[in-house]
């Protein structure tokens, strides 16, 4: 009863003065059963010095002392009171000057040894950042999946879920392709309506393959062989240039190909030069 | 006062549009209170049980346009169950017999069945704007009756909802020859939509300036619409990718070059990494950009992509972006105010995506942030420190780590310190959503520093009632609060018993508050309704946990659509 009184009127906190009790365990570990209702009853009990909220606030305007200060949340927070957890964060609070660039200012801090062993001392910004994720502490044991948790919206979930579906199945397709003694990929030709199917291992190598995809698509040729440029999608999703890597990687990676017009190439930022010296190769 | 004649002070408060400057005004006096009543157009009820529609109207008779929310947001996350009400019905009987120059009706998290949609589109003639978001219960057909019958339709919204697909020809109901359509946004329908109807849509639109399309239209009917629509401002792609359409591909990069207008992109879905390019045609024109449905795109193609947006304003993205992404972000998009990152793989406990260092790295670049809904895998209390510092003109900061009671990853520390340092420095916070390990601490700052915030969402969090005493009793401008998972009882309920008449509702589920303590509630206080909602069939003992509950201020008393597992104390 006497902490809701006094949440009431918080300016009344930094007219007491009172003896501090330390609480009788200082907590070593991060387990949450050191922050008890008893310590937060402490809370009204430490020195004013800590709890002048009026005056801190005021800090926020912004001298770099009060900086300090303001960015001291040593509030009566429950076990700060303990002797081997205060220079740790008076250290930890004062590499959060803004002078030293808020992206370095946190990988500068020095690390508190009970959680993590190896990070501290290496001053080396990326190094430091490497080593605090590996030796992280450990989290609180994997709970299991709750309901609603993390929130996502049902809507969302159940989009991405579509996508991710439609994201495996294609991926197992191509895997179960390779295995195969055939591998079928769709072929399309600009100003061709329809498109067809290909047995890539039919050909032995692009020579074979272009020349067999000309048979096919013989009605449809509306110009001259040097017009066209053959392209094909990997399996990243890709749209690459055949004829760059070896033939047995091709047929590896490739999920399907389009012959394009070359026009219609230069209009998406190649040249004609670009398109002349591919076709020659 | 007095001095004034009536239409004077009508005139005056004619220029007074928001509604807490009306609701304000009318608090006045008595002539005020009438006059601002009778000249009241436009009506926000954010809580459809908290008032009956019949007084909305006795009271504003004029009005025109009308906003209505029904369930509680934790819907959202599937914690409230089917059929546990917010019926449109009652609101749109009540409008068509006292309202029937309706212009706008706008629902969010409500039930609208097609009888429903019927009833709308025969009774408002006039209407001109329609906006259902996260609504359900309606199919195509209701769109088609819509579509058939508001002859002067000019938006059609259905943001998040839930649409039974019954057939293709709801988009070829819309007047002809020509639409007054502004804006269309079927964006969340499933099933497929007719090409041709589509097309002849917005060939006959020509005020279209907003349009998001589902991601049943391909690459050839979307380039066609660009072509026919080069003035649209807001566009949300459908299905872009590779089509059996050779030529697509080229008139879809040709026709977005001719829209100069548009500055706002969403969609993408589905789509493969190869076509981020496209955007870059409209880059820098770009305020809004939303592609948190591309899970395909990875860090390298949002990072060539936002790097030459130089004007974005708002910006979702799927935590693929990484803190590489989020640091190209902050130095070049300076212009930035809102950031939403949501996690790419909702059902994975522990994502890779983002870190604190991308948060940091944001704060410190965009300094006109004012919205964060930041989806991470780990986070410290400096790095909240320095964003609170970097940021003070936060109004919304919704941080989820996805697992839930996460300590500060370098020192293991709970996070009571960073979101400390967030209230007591972001003065203007409005919203906020917390996650990690919380201790009692964070409510105490929270009630301390949090004067402005008006929601509050928490989660595992606190370590006795303490920490929700802290809070209902700090927080002066507290609206909603809603808690889950976390030890509060029948204390820190009844703390807020004088509370919860000034705010608009409160949620409490997977907490430690008996039926007892909710009974001695709603016994206290007439004005509230106190709704148990319980699956689980048990006896109606006072020590019994309750599950879940939702108590809302009301003049409306108990409803009386309340489904059996919900019981009105």
């Amino acid at each position: 009863h006497l902490l809701v009184s006094l949440c009431l009127s918080p300016p009344s906190y930094s007219n007491q003065t009172t003896s501090s009790t330390p609480p009788s365990s200082p907590p070593s570990s991060p387990s949450p059963s050191c922050y008890s209702p008893v310590h937060v009853l402490l809370l009204p009990m430490s020195p004013p010095l800590e709890l002048d909220y009026i005056g801190l606030s005021a800090a926020a305007g912004g001298r770099p002392d009060d900086d300090l200060k303001g960015t001291e949340l040593r509030l009566g927070l429950p076990g700060c009171e303990s002797p081997d957890r205060r220079p740790v964060a008076a250290t930890t609070t004062l590499d959060l000057l803004p002078a030293k660039g808020a992206k370095r200012g946190f990988s500068d801090e020095v690390v508190p040894p009970a959680p993590v062993s190896a990070a501290g001392k290496d001053k080396d910004a990326s190094g430091d950042e490497k080593d605090k994720k590996v030796a992280a502490p450990p989290q609180p044991a994997a709970k299991a999946q709750v309901v609603g948790w993390p929130p996502v919206r049902s809507y969302r979930k159940s989009t991405m879920a579509t996508t991710t579906n439609q994201l495996k199945s294609s991926k197992e397709d191509s895997d179960t392709k390779q295995g195969q003694e055939f591998l079928y990929v769709k072929v399309s030709m600009d100003g061709a309506p329809y498109l067809r199917k290909v047995d890539l291992k039919t050909y032995k190598n692009y020579k074979g393959m272009v020349v067999g995809l000309g048979k096919m698509f013989i009605g449809f040729r509306t110009g001259k062989d040097g017009e066209y440029v053959m392209t094909y999608e990997d399996k990243d999703g890709d749209w690459m240039l055949v004829g760059d890597v070896p033939w047995e990687m091709f047929t590896e990676s490739c999920r399907r190909i389009r012959v394009m017009k070359s026009s219609d190439v230069i209009g998406l930022g190649v040249t004609r030069a670009g398109v002349k010296s591919k076709n020659k190769n | 006062m007095p001095y004034f004649p009536d239409e004077v002070v009508e005139h005056i408060l004619g220029f007074v549009s928001s509604h807490r400057d009306r609701d304000a005004a009318s608090l006045v006096c008595h002539v005020w209170y009438r006059i601002e009543g009778l000249t009241r157009r436009s009506v926000f009820i954010s809580n459809c049980y908290a008032v009956r529609p019949e007084r909305v109207h006795a009271r504003f008779p004029c009005l025109r346009s009308l906003t209505v929310k029904g369930k509680p947001r934790f819907a959202d996350f599937n914690l409230v169950p089917a059929g546990w009400g917010a019926s449109a019905e009652p609101w749109v009987d009540a409008c068509a017999r006292a309202c029937p120059g309706l212009e706008e009706l706008r629902l969010k998290r409500m039930v609208v069945t097609d009888g429903c949609l019927n009833h709308l589109a025969h009774s408002f003639p006039n209407l001109r704007s329609l906006v259902l978001v996260s609504c359900e219960g309606f199919s195509t057909d209701g769109l088609a009756t819509i579509a058939t019958n508001c002859r002067f339709l000019k938006e059609l919204d259905l943001q998040g909802s839930q649409v039974e697909f019954r057939g293709r020809h709801w988009l070829s109901c819309f007047p002809k020859p020509s639409t007054s359509l502004e804006s269309l946004n079927f964006a969340c329908l499933d099933g497929a939509v007719s090409a041709n109807a589509l097309e002849s849509l917005v060939a006959r639109s020509p005020n279209l300036k907003s349009l998001r399309l589902n991601r049943a239209v391909p690459t050839a009917v979307l380039a066609k619409i660009l072509t026919s629509a080069p003035k649209l401002v807001d566009l949300g792609t459908g299905l872009v990718a590779q089509s059996n359409n050779a030529g697509a591909l080229p008139s879809l990069y040709s026709a977005i070059q001719q829209c100069t207008s548009l500055n706002s992109l969403s969609g993408f879905w589905d789509s493969p990494r190869w076509i981020t390019p496209i955007i870059h045609y409209i880059c820098k024109n770009l305020t809004c950009l939303n592609l948190s449905y591309a899970p395909m795109f990875r860090t390298v193609d949002l990072i060539g992509t936002i790097h030459q947006c130089q004007n974005l304003q708002h910006l979702w993205v799927l935590d693929h972006i990484g803190d590489a992404g989020l640091k190209v972000v902050a130095s070049s998009c300076l212009e930035l105010q809102e950031l939403r990152i949501f996690p790419a793989n909702a059902n994975v406990l522990a994502s890779t995506g983002v870190t604190e260092e991308g948060l940091v790295a944001v704060s410190s670049g965009c300094r006109k942030l004012n919205s964060m809904l930041y989806s991470c895998s780990r986070m410290t209390n400096s790095a909240l420190i320095t964003v609170a510092k970097n940021c003070s003109r936060i109004t919304s900061f919704r941080l989820h780590i996805c697992l839930h009671g996460s300590v500060d990853a370098v020192t293991g520390q709970p996070l009571d310190e960073g979101f400390g340092a967030i209230v007591r420095s972001c003065k203007g916070l409005r919203r906020l959503s917390m996650s990690g390990l919380l201790t009692d601490s964070v409510f105490l700052y929270i009630g301390m520093y949090a004067e402005r915030l008006e929601t509050l969402s928490v989660a595992f969090a606190g370590d006795s009632d303490d920490g929700m005493i802290y809070v209902l009793n700090g927080c002066k401008n507290l609206r909603k609060l809603e808690i889950r998972n976390c030890p509060f009882g029948n204390t820190a309920l009844l703390a807020g018993t004088h509370r919860y008449e000034a705010m608009r509702s409160l949620w409490m589920s997977s907490c430690d508050i008996t039926l007892g303590g909710c009974r001695s509630l709603a016994a206290a206080m007439p004005g509230l309704n106190v709704e148990v909602i319980s699956q689980a069939d048990g006896g109606a003992n006072d020590a019994k946990k309750v599950e879940k509950l939702y108590v809302y201020r009301t003049l409306a008393g108990p409803r009386d659509d309340a489904p059996g597992f919900v019981s009105i104390l």
